[in-house]
């Protein structure tokens, strides 16, 4: 590929070029030198574009409603970047990246540019250069990115500190995930989605959901109820009622100033990863043989050189 | 100084296992899809019933090192050039491609003129694929002097 420079990497990014943008955002997720370089070129494009997180238990299909969704806005001519986060195995730090599988309907649209993601040792659902990744998207000019968490169901919370929106999906079938989610992601959810509804028992799932989040809701009417809805991936209903909340969540968002509160939220975000994880790698750079010695023969203890390190 | 205790590992290669043409045969594909996995990869499936331009699509959003062909039917004279052809199309020639499946010895020859550049057959040990990989990728993308990419735009 003919990248040279970050600069020129980045202007073509701009230009809509999908090879630079693969090319930008493997530099990013590889945390290679020039990635500095591109976020400086890319955040002032940052936080126009709705971010919207799909959420949820293993299959619960995430990745084939993201497919519908795409589909929804393409129709309004709108431009989708999407990345899709798959765990990395602990052990070989390999990953099978299979969301795309589902959404193979837009694999030859030039309006649609979907990366597959591992989460490269991130636990919360997503990976540590996500926002960097996102930027990229921004940059190149989608309309909306919708970014699919690795589906765990719960302890997903990062999502929320991610995406402007989030969507929790489940299915009828989980209705015991429905109580475990109640914890975690039914907390972040901004939308509530019970998917597979062609399958039997989704009014029940779906009169469960709004039970479980009228327990935990007060008396005073919130700004934005997160509403409950049906919808099939695999028939496409329920689809556009989706698409039509994010609109509205999104028109919420950023004439209620909450826009702006989640936006600052996903700054602090994006920082404390970039800190902890480039505090973390210099100080253990200067960890030396001799250190691990030390700490052997009892000659320091791991705190006092821990210290001494970070100070260096 | 010795950095002890920070092991620096090289990024993990990304791999697209994909299946061209109507051949439903996917057992093969999926063990070698499972098998980087475990080797360390990031191996990105599509499935079957894949078009030569949904596999270059894929390719370059995904900015991958390789891609592993996988077919049975007999298709893989006429959809393994068509791959290669779009590959280069985009400018991605310093993507390996490699193969697998139901593919007679004759083949393979012609098969790497046209841009294939190994294919093995039933039998052959996972970790000679993996091994493969391991040593081709980085010399690959060292090597090949790419033309000027047909640039594609986000309409
Ligand atoms: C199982 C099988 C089926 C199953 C497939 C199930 C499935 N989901 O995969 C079923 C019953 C559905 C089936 C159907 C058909 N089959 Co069939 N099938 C086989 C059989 C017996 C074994 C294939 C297999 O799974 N092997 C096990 C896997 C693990 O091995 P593998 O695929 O070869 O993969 C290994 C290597 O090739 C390599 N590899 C494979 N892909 C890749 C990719 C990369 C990147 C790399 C590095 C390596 C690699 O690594 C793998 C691991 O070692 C073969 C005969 C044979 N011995 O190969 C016939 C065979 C492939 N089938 C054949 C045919 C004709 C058919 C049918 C058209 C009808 C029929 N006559 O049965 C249909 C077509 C179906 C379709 N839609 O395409 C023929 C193909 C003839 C040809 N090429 O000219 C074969 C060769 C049988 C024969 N001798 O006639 N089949
Ligand atoms: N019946 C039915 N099946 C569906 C529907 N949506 C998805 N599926 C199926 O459910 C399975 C999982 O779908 P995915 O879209 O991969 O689910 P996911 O949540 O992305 O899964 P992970 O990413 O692995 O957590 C697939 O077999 C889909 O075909 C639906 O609306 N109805
Ligand atoms: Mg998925």
């Amino acid at each position: 590929m003919p990248v040279k420079t970050g600069s020129d990497l980045s202007e073509r990014v701009r230009k809509g070029d999908i090879a630079a943008a693969a090319r930008a955002m493997s530099v990013v997720v590889d945390e290679r030198p020039e990635a500095d370089e591109l976020s400086k070129a890319f955040f002032p494009y940052s936080g126009r574009t709705q971010k919207i997180g799909l959420c949820g238990p293993p299959g619960a299909g995430k990745s084939s409603l993201a497919g519908r969704l795409i589909g929804f806005f393409r129709k309004q001519g709108l431009k989708v970047g999407m990345l899709a986060v798959d765990p990395s195995s602990p052990i070989s730090g390999g990953a099978f990246l299979g969301d795309r599988l589902r959404i193979q309907e837009h694999a030859t649209d030039s309006g649609v540019f979907i990366r597959s993601l591992a989460s490269r040792g991130m636990i919360g659902g997503v990976s540590h250069t996500i926002f960097g990744a996102i930027h990229v998207l921004e940059a190149a000019g989608f309309d909306k990115i919708i970014v699919e968490t690795v589906g765990t169901g719960q302890d997903e919370v990062e999502i929320g500190r991610v995406a402007d929106s989030v969507v929790s999906v489940t299915t009828p079938q989980l209705g015991d995930e429905i109580q475990a989610m109640k914890a975690g992601v039914m907390e972040i959810g901004d939308f509530f989605v019970v998917n597979k509804a062609d399958i039997p028992g989704a009014d029940k799932a779906i009169s469960d959901l709004k039970g479980a989040l009228a327990l935990g809701r007060g008396h005073a009417p919130k700004p934005w109820e997160p509403p409950v809805l049906g919808a099939s991936a695999a028939s496409g209903e329920g689809v556009a009622e989706l698409g039509r909340a994010l609109e509205r969540h999104w028109n919420f968002l950023r004439q209620s100033g909450e826009g702006k509160r989640r936006l600052r939220e996903q700054h602090r975000e994006e920082l404390s990863l970039y800190i902890s994880r480039r505090a973390y790698r210099d100080a253990m750079r200067r960890v030396s043989d001799k250190n691990l010695d030390d700490l052997l023969e009892h000659r320091i203890d791991p705190a006092s050189l821990g210290a001494r390190i970070l100070r260096a | 100084m010795v950095a002890g205790a920070l092991e620096e590992t090289r990024r993990p290669y990304r791999i697209l296992i994909a299946k061209p043409g109507l051949d439903g045969h996917d057992r093969g594909a999926k063990v070698i899809v499972r098998a980087l996995r475990d080797a360390g990869f990031e191996v990105i499936y599509t499935g079957i019933r894949q078009t030569p331009e949904m596999i270059a699509q894929t390719a370059m959003q995904e900015d991958v090192d390789a891609i592993g062909l996988s077919l049975l039917s007999g298709a893989h004279m006429t959809l393994f050039p068509q791959v290669t052809q779009l590959l280069k199309a985009r400018g991605l020639e310093r993507v390996l491609v490699f193969g697998g499946g139901i593919i007679p010895d004759e083949d393979v020859a012609k098969l790497k003129k046209k841009g294939v550049d190994r294919v093995f057959g039933p039998g052959t040990p996972l970790s000679t694929i993996v091994d493969y990989l391991n040593a081709s990728i980085g010399s690959k993308a060292a090597t090949s002097k790419p033309k000027k990419a047909t640039r594609s735009k986000a309409r």
